[in-house]
């Protein structure tokens, strides 16, 4: 150990500089800016909780669409993409090396196409005309005879979503789960086996899980943010903001709709308090749930 | 022993069902991939073609050519953004890891007052969504006077809260024991550093670079909201414009954009795979 008084600090200075200017300064600016009437020109008024009390009040396509979507999408991408990279991981630990390694690449391949490159994949597949992949085959079925336009059909534009939103799920916390299941203690399973344990099943719920709850933790708060910060590509595939019928509308769209389309920032920078604190909220609850023994 | 263990050495029949759960699932994720690799090499015609091909039958670079050429009627050349964007990622990810790595040394080996309460902080941070505060980020580029400027694609993706969490707890294993030796031989905390720590978490630093390669090779944000000149802006925010057009035309292009986008992403996570798993034993949250 290093026990210089400042030193620490020199070594963390130019992190604490860059991190308070990008990450605390704006977070403190939207808490504050969420007290305000802002249009971006003049002074912001401060208007209290009103920002807050008209959005839970008021605003009818934030009630009416964002949240519904928002909780809807959050609950089967977040639980839903946790579960699968789970699943997935564990069964990958379950095979050999060289076959694990290019499996597991081609499932975290979906994650290094971040933003635009997912709209344009995903758009030549549900292509809007007979082109489209989806679209050709079901008129080779004899299901449709009429291309569906996907992207401009209220009813399709947030199953789309979700599947989307699963494919590229499976990053940085699904590479930790598989780090984490690889790296448990081989003779713990010995030993259960001596003990008479016999099902796979037992031995994910009193082996597995518990010996890399760190790592299921990770795994668990990067799969809500990447569900969270996700929720840009309904206007990425669709190509529109809002998204037809608000449709495809979740936090961030809105948040970017008022803030950026609009122009009240301060009720902007309100959603977007609320989205943080939705976040924070899910986090706390995977601690929660994981800690609990 | 006739069961399935974890990392099995070699193949035995009871495999077969997690085979059988793995191969679709992998096909159902690559295959979305494989589709634009083979479309960016589509005549137009086979583009427009009723039904569409899977393949390509008479492959052709001619996307690609369309994609660098096109360009040149605009008022930036494709070499413009992509110059853009290699130099912003390359000083990106330099960048990143040499901060977090020098953070991370401190959170993991050093005793000082605050130590618990900034790494809480910026574990918290891990939950942050750089969308949700698009706008007083927007603020703050403004004020410091980096809109518009090439600082604009590098400065607010330095402090990257993952990157500092995997290195700090991957330097939380190196035994204190070394660091000792080191400083009774004399060495000051800088050259501890660079001779002990650095040698020795080469893994969490591929990772880091990883990690920070693709947020800032990906980036669109930093193009669209924070600059309004063409000559700043990066390849990812020219190929959103591509796709955004949503003419069909376009797509040729949009696939080989999207492939020329993405081959850089893939060809560093193969050769850097064993060092990012061998990081991601290391990081558990508690």
């Amino acid at each position: 150990m290093i026990q210089k008084k400042y030193v620490p600090y020199g070594f963390l200075a130019p992190y604490l500089l860059l991190f308070s200017a990008f990450i605390i300064v704006p977070v403190a600016m939207a808490i504050a800016l969420g007290f305000t009437n802002f249009n971006a020109i003049s002074f912001p008024k401060f208007i209290g909780l009103l920002n807050y009390v008209n959005l839970f009040t008021q605003d009818l396509i934030f009630l009416q669409h964002v949240l519904p979507n928002s909780i809807l999408f959050a609950l089967i991408v977040g639980p839903g993409g946790y579960a699968l990279a789970f699943l997935l991981a564990w069964s990958l630990a379950q095979i050999q090396k060289g076959p694990r390694a290019v499996l597991s690449m081609l499932i975290y391949s979906p994650s290094m196409t971040a933003g635009v490159a997912v709209s344009v994949v995903w758009r030549l597949i549900f292509l809007g005309s007979p082109q489209g992949y989806i679209n050709a085959i079901l008129k080779q079925l004899g299901l449709v005879n009429e291309p569906i336009n996907f992207f401009f059909n209220a009813q399709f534009i947030m199953p789309i979503i979700i599947l989307v939103a699963i494919w590229s799920s499976m990053g940085v916390g699904f590479l930790a789960m598989l780090a984490g299941v690889l790296n448990i203690d081989k003779t713990l399973y010995e030993a259960a086996a001596i003990d008479g344990m016999k099902s796979r099943l037992q031995e994910i719920f009193y082996i597995t899980i518990p010996s890399m709850k760190p790592q299921m933790l990770f795994g668990a708060v990067m799969s809500i943010v990447g569900a969270f910060q996700a929720g840009a590509i309904g206007v990425m595939l669709t190509g529109s903001n809002p998204t037809p019928a608000y449709a495809g509308q979740l936090m961030v769209n809105h948040i970017e709709d008022y803030g950026f389309i609009r122009y009240e920032m301060g009720y902007a920078s309100a959603a977007s308090v609320v989205l943080l604190a939705i976040i924070w909220g899910f986090s706390q609850a995977s601690r929660k749930v994981l800690k609990d023994d | 022993m006739g069961q399935t263990t974890v990392n099995p050495d070699r193949f035995h029949k009871s495999q077969i069902p997690f085979y059988c759960l793995l191969v679709p699932l992998a096909a159902f994720m690559a295959l979305p991939i494989i589709f634009i690799v083979f479309h960016a090499f589509k005549p137009m015609d086979e583009i427009f073609a009723y039904p569409p091909q899977f393949y390509p039958r008479k492959p052709t670079l001619e996307n690609f050519r369309a994609l660098f050429t096109a360009a040149k009627a605009a008022t930036v050349p494709v070499s413009r953004y992509v110059f853009n964007s290699v130099l912003a990622t390359a000083l990106v990810v330099l960048g990143t890891i040499i901060i977090s790595s020098l953070a991370g040394f401190a959170l993991s080996k050093m005793d000082f007052r605050l130590k618990g309460a900034i790494f809480a902080i910026n574990n918290a941070a891990l939950m942050f969504v750089p969308a949700a505060v698009t706008i007083p980020r927007y603020m703050t580029i403004t004020f410091l006077g980096i809109d518009d400027t090439f600082l604009a694609h590098v400065l607010p993706l330095l402090a990257m809260p993952v990157a500092l969490f995997l290195l700090k707890q991957f330097i939380d294993q190196i035994p204190d024991a070394l660091i000792d030796a080191a400083t009774v031989d004399g060495a000051g905390a800088l050259s501890v550093f660079f001779k002990v720590i650095l040698p020795m978490i080469r893994p969490a630093v591929a990772t880091g670079a990883i990690l920070a390669f693709q947020l800032s090779w990906n980036n669109i944000e930093t193009s669209s909201v924070f600059t309004t000149q063409e000559e700043v802006r990066t390849l990812a925010f020219y190929m959103s414009t591509l796709s955004a057009s949503g003419a069909v035309a376009g797509q040729g292009m949009a696939a080989a954009a999207t492939l020329v986008m993405f081959v850089p992403n893939l060809v560093l996570f193969v050769i850097l795979q064993s060092n990012v798993m061998n990081t991601m034993a290391h990081s558990g949250l508690k």
